[in-house]
């Protein structure tokens, strides 16, 4: 048991104050004084994180009330933490890249009016992330959901005078909001029939409920807990982007690189993969759940990962490679092996961030171009964002010995031996994404980082769609070229490629195979699908030397080799496949119409919905017939007995009032 | 409580003496004094109301604070005040809210100021006393002599089809209050000549006497609320009422409507409420979904927060109506939560009306440019409005959801669905308002908020977060209340 209560507050509501102060008193008090106290809020909380860690390893942990929220009948709702080896994962990646990007963002945002705004929110979302993890409670949890979903809606509008930028975050939240539904659903359905919201409680109690059958429909007779986990995970598919749900992410990247980073990409969007695996004692009871989590995760990790191969903005490959990464850990939720996909969770918030990190200082270094069209030989002037890029790329095809392919060779070797239904097709979907993954993403590494450098070309071209920050022109100048970042941009970038080699190898014992996770994420024996993984396991060496032996290996060397050659050698052969092919490509250059489908049949289907509720139902129903047609009869009869009242209204008012005075004033005259 | 049973009476009359006070003060040169003497009238008044608070028993489910005096002995008829766990927080946020509507008014209004000033304080104190009242008969003369000031309000500072509205608005509520006296005065028969609201309480009755009151109660109260379909009035009110007008009627005299099925139809009717129940269940899920949707595309930001509005009130119904704690409470919370975050919405369509005079979505863009911190406070309430955790806006609807769910999949599920709608009505006006590059000469011109409109928006503001982060002060005050009326309910009558 952690005795410091205090302490474990302090971890969320230190960001917390730095939010406050910096978004209350940053405007007058100066950029410097809002970056610091926010860095220092956060800092704090990463260093108490650390300690908490620590306890944990030592076997201490924490599940208590902070408050009391409310009480309502018998069920008391509490706001309070769970501290186990699962939060404690969770909050030393948050609080760690959150860190990283604040430094991070100094530079990044340095020429940017909203300097001390964008500090605040960053701040927040911190804190927010926090709650959400720390939890132990559904309340809580949820509040902590919307909470960062409303700190992205804020982030992603940053901008907030660019059209694109306030279109996405609308976007984003409502498509949320949608995934929310389904959320607080299952919550719902939780408190019905459980009588609490408390996680462990809940765990307890769902034993009993393991074949309770619900009726919602007479004759339709459904699982209760397959109910609950469905509910639960639509939510999931909202805040972590899966399928058809992800649609809102790629347009995320209109807010600035560093927050597509810790939030877009390290942290907020795995939020519903960690609760997936916070509630695994009640997914393990649903194996249509599960079923239906391996389905949507395959679905997202290979057919969003065909559409990083045909986007030109950085950012965009960057978002399409995490929607596909995010695949690869529902599919392990999928498969039961919620260790595996918190594991890839965090390699993936490592590298990725180093990623969009990375993709932000060329950014910064190419003046605010983003399409890659524009770039290419960056690796010559840019040689840290080179190197750090490359291991992130590295680290994202999951070459054997970086972090990337520890967890994600888990996740393909546990999907591989899981019996829940649909797992053949993401087997299927997560080896051949492997190869996906290693064309695009060195499809975007060598466009940016070798060949002919094309910086000029941006002069000549008209096309804008691919603009940048938010600055009056972007480009750098004429015959100008890119310039290393500061050393805010670039240390963080070091920082974060540390972990993106290492933290695999030293962390795979523990977290698949030892303790770490014991009572903490529960697997039914029939669904154990790492089992097999476990026995082979010789260490961390020989998991990486036997994986130079595998299939996945030698598919992400050919997707490497091929975008080599494609864009390296012989750039005029994706040109013709992209012309021969053109109806997959158009296909995929609109991300297969989802969007357009989703404007037309919700917005638009909703907007004339309410239109003929509006001018039909009330303005002629209602109001035309019902309410004016009754006016019109009493008017006809009003009209003869009009003449002998005075007409102003004003008079009668004052007549009744009166009258109230009157009968009240007796009641005076009684009581003297 | 003998000690303190002056208490409601001074929460009724304090402001209408105030507001008698400054109708003498009608001269131009008097301005400045009408104003001063309102705020303090106002002030008074929510000084006096907050002994309920303080000196309230949350243990007792009785009516505190009684005071019971004859008044007309003939038919029985008593000046008897009382507040119970239901009531009480009403008063408060009346009183509340007259004081923030003053201060709003100080700049914006200069016609005929003393006494627009004298109708708010007059109906400040008449609604108080709706609240207050448990005699039948005065809460009947509250109820109808409430609607004077607002009648006034809305016909005589009101836009340009005001008198339309003002009628509207008067016919509506008047026809279903004419249904509540007959049932008021069959009830004075049944109990032997009592008016007492206890005792219409208690009296046995038969399922179709059950039947035709709640009818007679649903016709006054529904129209109040609003529900679907007796609702059309409420968008024309709005849209013609000031910012005052608009305030308190959203935030006030909605939940009188929601107020009388607590007090009425549920105890004294309690198997009609029971076996009507589908129909109102109905008829507020359609309110959440088809006014939903109505709001989505209105272009006038009054009318969309007014159609909002509706469809928050739908939730209110939809609670009482499960007949659960969560469902009751969670319906009690949205009243005051929505009496917060309509008022504060209305206030910022009034911040902006004073500017630009246009309620025109369409007359705005990139006002976020001109007014930050106005926008800070926009942004925050229209969340509010979408119910987002930390907010009052999240507690009564998930607790309404969460009530909702243990009694039927379906209510739970369509209700749920303004998670979707009530964050696209309200945030996509947000977007098309607040949000982009400055649309206009207008809103380039625009000046940010001042400091009495930011006193006001703040303690709003703090309001709204306070009771999202933490309602259980609020629902302490209920529990008691709320537990002794679902007995009651369930017990019913017929037996």
């Amino acid at each position: 048991m952690i005795e410091n209560k205090l302490a474990l507050l302090a971890i969320p509501m230190l960001p917390l104050i730095g939010a406050l102060l910096a978004g209350f008193l940053g405007n007058t008090l100066g950029r410097a004084f809002a970056h610091s106290v926010t860095i220092l809020g956060v800092a704090a909380a990463f260093v108490l994180s650390c300690f908490v860690f620590q306890d944990v390893m030592a076997g201490k942990t924490f599940n208590g009330a902070i408050y009391t929220w409310l009480v309502t009948g018998e069920t008391r709702l509490e706001v309070g933490f769970l501290i186990d080896s699962l939060t404690a994962t969770m909050m030393l990646v948050v609080t760690f890249v959150s860190l990283m990007v604040h430094i991070y963002s100094i530079g990044y945002m340095a020429d940017d009016d909203g300097y001390t705004r964008f500090f605040a929110y960053i701040a927040l979302f911190t804190f927010a992330m926090l709650m959400l993890v720390m939890s132990n409670n559904f309340l809580q949890l949820f509040f902590g959901w919307e909470a960062v979903g409303l700190v992205s809606y804020l982030l992603i509008g940053f901008w907030y005078k660019r059209p694109t930028a306030i279109k996405a975050n609308l976007k984003a939240f409502l498509v949320n909001r949608v995934g929310d539904f389904g959320f607080l659903i299952g919550i719902g359905l939780v408190f019905a029939y459980f009588g609490t919201l408390d996680y462990q409680v809940t765990f307890a109690l769902a034993q009993n409920f393991k074949d309770t059958i619900i009726e919602p429909v007479p004759g339709w007779q459904w699982s209760l807990m397959s109910a609950i986990c469905i509910g639960l995970f639509i939510g999931a598919m909202g805040k972590s982007a899966q399928f058809p749900l992800h649609v809102w992410l790629p347009d995320s990247m209109e807010g600035p690189s560093p927050i597509s980073a810790l939030i877009h990409a390290a942290t907020m969007v795995t939020a519903g993969i960690f609760m997936v695996a916070r509630m695994s004692p009640l997914f393990e009871m649903s194996e249509t759940a599960l079923s239906m989590v391996l389905i949507i995760g395959a679905i997202t990790a290979l057919f969003m990962g065909f559409l990083g191969i045909v986007q030109n903005d950085i950012k965009r490959v960057v978002a399409y490679s995490t929607l596909s990464q995010l695949g690869y850990m529902t599919v392990a939720l999928g498969a039961s092996a919620y260790s595996v996909a918190i594991f890839h969770l965090m390699t993936h918030a490592f590298f990725k961030a180093l990623l969009f990190l990375g993709a932000g200082s060329v950014i910064i270094g190419m003046h605010h171009v983003q399409d890659m069209r524009y770039m290419g030989g960056i690796r010559k002037y840019m040689k840290i964002t080179w190197i750090t890029s490359l291991i992130g790329s590295l680290a994202l095809i999951g070459t054997p010995f970086f972090s990337g392919f520890y967890s994600k060779d888990s996740i393909i070797e546990a999907v591989k031996h899981s019996q829940i239904d649909g797992s053949g097709f993401a087997y299927v979907a997560v080896v051949l994404g492997v190869f996906v993954t290693a064309f695009y993403s060195f499809r975007m590494y060598f466009m940016v980082f070798h060949g002919k450098e094309r910086f000029d070309d941006v002069h000549h071209a008209h096309d804008h769609d691919a603009h940048g920050d938010d600055h009056e022109h972007h480009g750098l100048a004429k015959g100008d070229k890119p310039h290393e970042s500061p050393w805010v941009v670039t240390v963080p970038l070091i920082m974060l490629a540390i972990p993106s080699v290492f933290i695999g190898l030293y962390t795979i014992e523990p977290m698949l195979f030892g303790n770490f996770f014991k009572g903490v994420i529960a697997v039914a024996p029939n669904h154990d699908s790492l089992a097999a993984l476990r026995s082979h396991f010789t260490g961390w060496a020989g998991m990486a030397l036997h994986g130079l032996q595998t299939l996945p290996f030698w598919l992400a060397v050919a997707g490497v080799t091929l975008a080599w050659y494609f864009y390296m050698k012989r750039p005029d052969i994706p040109a013709a496949i992209q012309q021969k092919f053109s109806v997959i490509h158009a296909l995929l250059d609109n991300k297969y119409y989802l969007d357009r489908f989703n404007e037309w049949a919700f917005a638009g289907g909703a907007r004339k919905i309410g239109n003929a509720l509006w001018k039909f139902g009330d303005v002629t129903i209602i109001d035309g017939i019902m309410v004016d047609g009754t006016a019109k009869v009493i008017g006809w009869f009003a009209g003869a007995a009009r003449v002998i009242q005075s007409g102003y209204l004003y008079t009668y008012a004052f007549w009744m009032i009166l009258g109230v005075f009157g009968l009240l004033s007796i009641v005076f005259v009684k009581l003297v | 409580m003998p000690t303190s049973s002056y208490i409601l009476s001074l929460t009724i009359w304090v402001p209408i003496l105030a507001g008698v006070l400054v109708l003498f003060l009608h001269h131009e040169a008097q301005k400045p004094a009408a104003r001063v003497v309102a705020l303090v009238g106002s002030m008074l008044g929510l000084l006096v109301a907050i002994p309920l608070w303080s000196g309230f028993d949350n243990a007792s489910a009785a009516m505190q604070f009684v005071e019971r005096t004859a008044w007309i002995s003939r038919y029985n008829i008593h000046y008897a005040l009382g507040v119970d766990g239901i009531s009480m927080l009403f008063v408060l946020l009346n009183s509340f809210t007259t004081v923030l509507v003053i201060i709003s008014s100080w700049q914006v209004i200069q016609e005929k100021v003393s006494q627009y000033l004298a109708a708010f304080l007059i109906m400040s104190g008449l609604i108080n006393g709706v609240f207050a009242a448990t005699d039948a008969i005065l809460f009947y003369l509250f109820f109808e002599a409430m609607l004077i000031p607002m009648f006034l309000i809305i016909g005589v500072w009101g836009g340009p089809r005001r008198v339309y509205a003002a009628v509207k608005f008067f016919l509506y509520t008047l026809l279903g209050s004419l249904l509540m006296l007959v049932a008021l005065i069959y009830l004075y028969n049944v109990t032997n000549g009592s008016f007492d609201i206890l005792d219409f309480h208690r009296v046995p009755l038969g399922i179709t006497a059950q039947t035709l009151i709640f009818l007679a109660f649903f016709a006054s109260f529904a129209v109040k609320v609003p529900m679907w379909p007796v609702h059309t009035w409420l968008p024309d009110a709005h849209v013609e009422a000031p910012t005052g007008g608009s305030v308190i009627l959203a935030a006030i005299t909605l939940k009188i409507g929601a107020y009388g099925f607590l007090r009425f139809n549920l105890p004294i009717a309690p198997d009609a409420s029971q076996a009507l129940s589908g129909f109102i269940i109905a008829l507020s899920l359609i309110a959440v979904v088809y006014i939903g949707l109505v709001a989505l595309v209105q272009s006038d930001m009054k009318k969309l927060i007014a159609y909002s509005s509706i469809a928050h009130m739908g939730f209110v119904t939809l609670g009482f109506f499960i007949f659960n704690v969560q469902g009751v409470e969670g319906g009690l919370v949205q009243m005051i939560s929505h009496g917060f975050i309509s008022a504060a919405l209305f206030f910022c369509i009034g911040v902006l009306y004073d500017r630009v005079h246009s309620r025109e979505i369409s007359a705005y863009g990139g006002v976020v440019n001109t007014m930050p911190k106005f926008a800070f406070f926009a942004v925050l309430f229209a969340m509010a409005n979408s119910g987002l955790p930390a907010t009052s806006g999240f507690v009564g609807e998930f607790m309404v959801i969460l009530g909702a769910m243990k009694v039927n999949f379906w209510y739970a599920f369509v209700a749920a669905t303004t998670l979707v709608l009530g964050a696209a009505y309200s945030l996509w006006m947000v977007k098309r308002v607040i949000f982009g590059d400055i649309a206009n000469d207008d809103v380039r011109a625009l000046t940010d908020i001042n400091s009495r409109e930011i006193v006001i928006l703040t303690a709003l503001a703090l309001l709204i977060i306070f009771m999202g982060v933490y309602p259980k002060p609020f629902t302490d005050v209920m529990h008691v209340s709320v537990d002794a009326l679902l007995k009651h309910v369930a017990i019913g009558k017929l037996n």
